[in-house]
């Protein structure tokens, strides 16, 4: 029954589109690409304070979803991805505050996040409604 | 043990409408009944805590149930509450419910709190029942210490001399008692020894306070007792600030360790002052949050919780996991360091659950953002990585703090909360 339900979820985990990239098919699926899959996904969840959740940004300031500060990283052309965060991490571009975090990437966790950017759905995300603190609080 | 099976029935049938919809809207997979791969139990609805619990059910593909346990109602943001103080920010800015998290990823949710861990029977107590688990979360956060205070341990002395460390009414407290004070007035504050939340949040908190008094009691000031040697986080950007912006306003006095309080005439000693104050500001030495605590997380002479940093597993409970500001992480107690911990762990424990290997080296960012007025904030930002030699998160290169505050990070600062509060509660 266990064995059942572990390879059920490894199943779901393997095809979903959603959280992962796909995979070309299951000959490829190991242990070991599973955790290289998971290291990048929780790299690029930390990227979410100010990128929002898989990068779908609620608050940038640029002239278009994609530049600027905050901007939404969810399917953003891997190319250009890597290209922005190479430059934030060899100076060449300028940064307020990237090139303190793309100078400790290596430059394959840049082109893997690249890749599982390009691949996150952009949906339409907006802020949290903030509601009146209740008398009950501590 | 009745109540605990009544819940479990009772909120199943509530969620299973929910995991499935979430599920078919998804990729319409056909789903069993019943979660197969266990029950993760979160203590704290915090950063840490609302940040694990909906990761966990976004990359376990809601195949574990997740219940979180937390007595308050409501989710108030400590990170901007300093901004209430300065009076560019209400407390309503800052409160938010828990209900979109919950709906979205169908997470259980028990408003609650925890009296008991029991980690060999896999069991917490509550006030008003059991829950069992396969694994456990602990994010309390900080509990004060007023063991070198104690004449501030109960809550009258607390509301004279508010910490406003957890943001909520003790925030609007302290608000309310620098708005009633004459100009003229001394307020005093103190940082504690480090580590406590936020490293930068007092000196944060003696900027806001300087920018009020600056524009509404220009002929008053703020004192700034420092227990370490210096400024610790920022360090050459708060000084300037206080130099220049807040000169004459601000005085900030390192080494100056609170030794005791009157209450009643609001007077505190130091090593090498007696200062009355009209508004007096404690923020206590902090520890392991009080689950932490009775959950036996912590050695007896230490008062944070040491972990398996590719896990958050405890040191001393086994499928006990610990997140956020309790962990002995020697690094920033911040938000965003609370909900990068909760990523990791979140990521470890689907692995584990799926009888697979938790990641073996992660990495991940820290930004956090302190403010000087109402418009202008300044940065440090740092990618932590995993060494595997020391088994320790260590800061990578390239870190850094911003070359000066401005209001183009102000505006980054603002983007960064609407963002991290969008990515912890919807």
């Amino acid at each position: 029954m266990k064995k059942l339900s572990l390879n059920r979820f490894l199943i779901l985990l393997l095809t979903t589109s959603v959280c992962l990239p796909k995979f070309g098919n299951a000959a490829e699926v190991s242990s070991f690409t599973a955790v290289q899959n998971t290291h990048i996904r929780a790299l690029a969840a930390s990227c979410a304070a100010c990128h929002g959740t898989f990068g779908n940004s609620v608050a940038s300031s640029g002239a278009d979803d994609n530049s600027g500060a905050n901007a939404v990283l969810a399917g953003m052309k891997s190319a250009e991805f890597k290209e922005k965060m190479l430059g934030f991490k060899d100076g060449s571009r300028k940064a307020t505050v990237m090139h303190h975090h793309a100078k400790g990437l290596t430059v394959n966790e840049i082109e893997q996040l690249a890749v599982h950017f390009s691949e996150q759905k952009r949906v339409v995300a907006t802020p949290i409604k903030s509601q009146t603190l209740k008398a009950s609080h501590e | 043990m009745n109540n605990a099976n009544h819940f479990n029935r009772r909120d199943f049938i509530k969620t299973a409408g929910v995991v499935g919809a979430l599920l078919l809207s998804n990729n319409g997979f056909a789903r069993a009944t019943k979660p197969p791969l266990g029950r993760v139990v979160v203590v704290g609805g915090g950063y840490a805590g609302a940040t694990a619990a909906k990761y966990l059910r976004m990359w376990s593909l809601g195949n574990i149930e997740v219940i979180v346990v937390e007595p308050n109602a409501q989710f108030v943001s400590c990170p901007l509450s300093n901004l209430v103080l300065g009076g560019s920010k209400s407390i309503n800015d800052l409160t938010f419910g828990y209900d979109a998290l919950k709906a979205n990823h169908g997470i259980k949710w028990v408003q609650d709190t925890v009296t008991a861990v029991d980690a060999n029977a896999k069991k917490i107590t509550m006030l008003r029942g059991e829950l069992n688990y396969d694994r456990l979360i602990v994010a309390p956060g900080v509990d004060f210490n007023y063991d070198s205070l104690p004449m501030l341990a109960s809550s009258e002395a607390q509301q004279q001399i508010p910490h406003a460390w957890k943001a909520g009414w003790q925030t609007v407290n302290l608000r309310n008692q620098l708005e009633a004070m004459p100009d003229g007035g001394v307020f005093v504050m103190n940082v504690p020894k480090a580590p406590y939340r936020c490293p930068p949040g007092p000196y944060e908190r003696a900027c806001q306070v300087a920018f009020y008094l600056k524009n509404n009691k220009p002929k008053s000031k703020v004192i700034v007792l420092d227990a370490n040697a210096e400024i610790i986080s920022k360090k050459g950007l708060f000084a300037k600030v206080f130099n220049e912006t807040y000169a004459g306003i601000v005085d900030y006095r390192p080494d100056n360790a609170i030794t005791g309080v009157d209450v009643a005439s609001k007077t505190v000693n130091t090593e090498f002052d007696k200062i009355k104050a009209d508004v007096l500001n404690i923020i206590p030495p902090q520890r392991a949050g009080k689950i932490a605590q009775l959950a036996h997380l912590i050695e007896p002479d230490y008062p944070w919780c040491e972990v398996d940093f590719l896990t958050y597993e405890s040191k001393l409970a086994k499928n006990v996991h610990v997140l956020g500001d309790s962990v002995a992480a020697g690094q920033p107690k911040s938000a965003h360091m609370a909900t990068s911990q909760a990523k990791v762990c979140a990521n470890a424990i689907v692995q584990l659950m799926a009888g697979l290997a938790p990641d073996p080296m992660p990495v991940f960012a820290n930004t956090c953002y302190s403010f000087v007025d109402d418009k202008q904030a300044m940065h440090v930002a740092n990618v932590f990585r995993y060494d595997a030699n020391k088994k320790l998160m260590l800061s990578a290169e390239g870190g850094g703090v911003s070359m000066s505050p401005s209001e183009k990070e102000g505006a980054y600062a603002q983007n960064w909360a609407q963002n991290i509060w969008a990515d912890t509660l919807t």
